[in-house]
């Protein structure tokens, strides 16, 4: 194989960087969810994301570039922002009081409880947890395997290195997740839900906008703007739910 | 059969909850998909009218869940029969 290693490096470091943002996002929301739902059925998901990328990746092959990026940002996009907005609205009736905390908490008791009874393990399967890791994991991996074609595809060989970097990003990643994950225990469940909520949300707008050629004003940096009005918007809806809630009797506070 | 029917059900529970709320996202994302594509918003601008419509879509979804909730619990209070 003869690479030339100027060729090689810049293919490496391009493929690294270019992955190593769309790990980062990914990483953001499995570590709100992970921390607010439960690590395992998060990690499961984003494990089966990757799994699931790489079953298509290794049948399809050099077909994947056929497969049109935006009907995938289109398609997914829709999926996390259904995800998203239903998370952020249960967090803000949450938040003011119009859904109760401990019911939710009650539940994961109980089923926790039946488990032990049933002499199964203590893991309680969170098919939300699972869902929205899977979808982010799903969403961004896709973006990585293009970046990996997309720059592998530039010159004969260059696949490979273009692979080494974008796996480089990848265990970069979960090293930060790991050192990040026992800080985020701190955070309150449902702010954490909150937050979630907001992110997917945040996510989810901007990919189906990806998807409809929209010009984002700042690119990827969009997202953080989308982050801050959507946490503007479901903040000041508190209070103003809140206003609604007091007064009402504990048990018309019942789940959905 | 019936496993089938589940793990729809399931699925479909994933994304919705209320449905009138799930069913308003759609509608406005196709309605976008429908004005982006015929070029009536200019690209600059039409992220920001996408967002605009699914906060607004939010706010309405959460305000209704408010009254509704309230309306409920003042027909319970007057009612003490119930």
């Amino acid at each position: 194989m003869d690479i030339g290693w100027a060729h090689a490096g810049t293919s490496i470091a391009a493929s690294f960087f270019a992955s190593l943002v769309e790990c980062v996002e990914a990483l953001t929301v499995v570590l709100a969810v992970g921390s607010g739902r439960g690590w395992r059925s998060a990690l499961i998901g984003s494990a089966t994301a990757v799994a699931t990328l790489l079953v298509i990746v290794a049948a399809l092959g050099t077909a994947l570039t056929h497969i049109p990026l935006p009907v995938v940002q289109l398609v997914v996009g829709a999926l996390l922002l259904l995800f998203g907005l239903r998370w952020l609205r249960k967090a803000i009736l949450r938040s003011s009081g119009l859904i109760p905390l401990h019911d939710e908490q009650a539940a994961f008791a109980k089923s926790s409880a039946a488990m032990r009874n049933f002499g199964a393990s203590q893991f309680t399967w969170d098919k939300i947890a699972f869902a929205a890791a899977f979808n982010i994991t799903m969403l961004e991996g896709t973006e990585v395997v293009f970046i990996i074609i997309a720059i592998g595809a530039g010159h004969s060989g260059m696949l490979l290195p273009a692979s080494i970097g974008a796996v480089a990003a990848l265990l970069v990643v979960i090293a930060l997740g790991a050192l990040l994950h026992r800080p985020l225990a701190s955070v309150p469940e449902n702010t954490l839900k909150f937050i979630v909520g907001v992110l997917l949300s945040a996510f989810g707008t901007f990919w189906v906008g990806e998807g409809m050629h929209m010009a984002w004003p700042a690119a990827d940096w969009s997202i953080l703007a989308l982050i801050a009005v959507y946490l503007a918007v479901a903040l000041s809806l508190v209070p103003l739910c809140r206003n609604q809630s007091q007064g009402l009797p504990l048990n018309s506070r019942r789940s959905e | 059969m019936k496993w089938a029917q589940n793990i729809l059900r399931e699925i479909y529970g994933l994304f919705v909850d209320d449905g009138n709320f799930a069913l308003a996202i759609l509608v406005w994302l196709i309605l976008m998909r429908w004005l982006t594509s015929r070029s009536v918003v200019a690209p600059a601008a039409a992220g920001i009218i996408l967002f605009a419509g699914l906060a607004l879509i939010l706010i309405e979804s959460v305000l209704r869940y408010a009254r509704r909730k309230r309306q409920t619990a003042e027909i319970n209070s007057n009612d003490p029969g119930r």
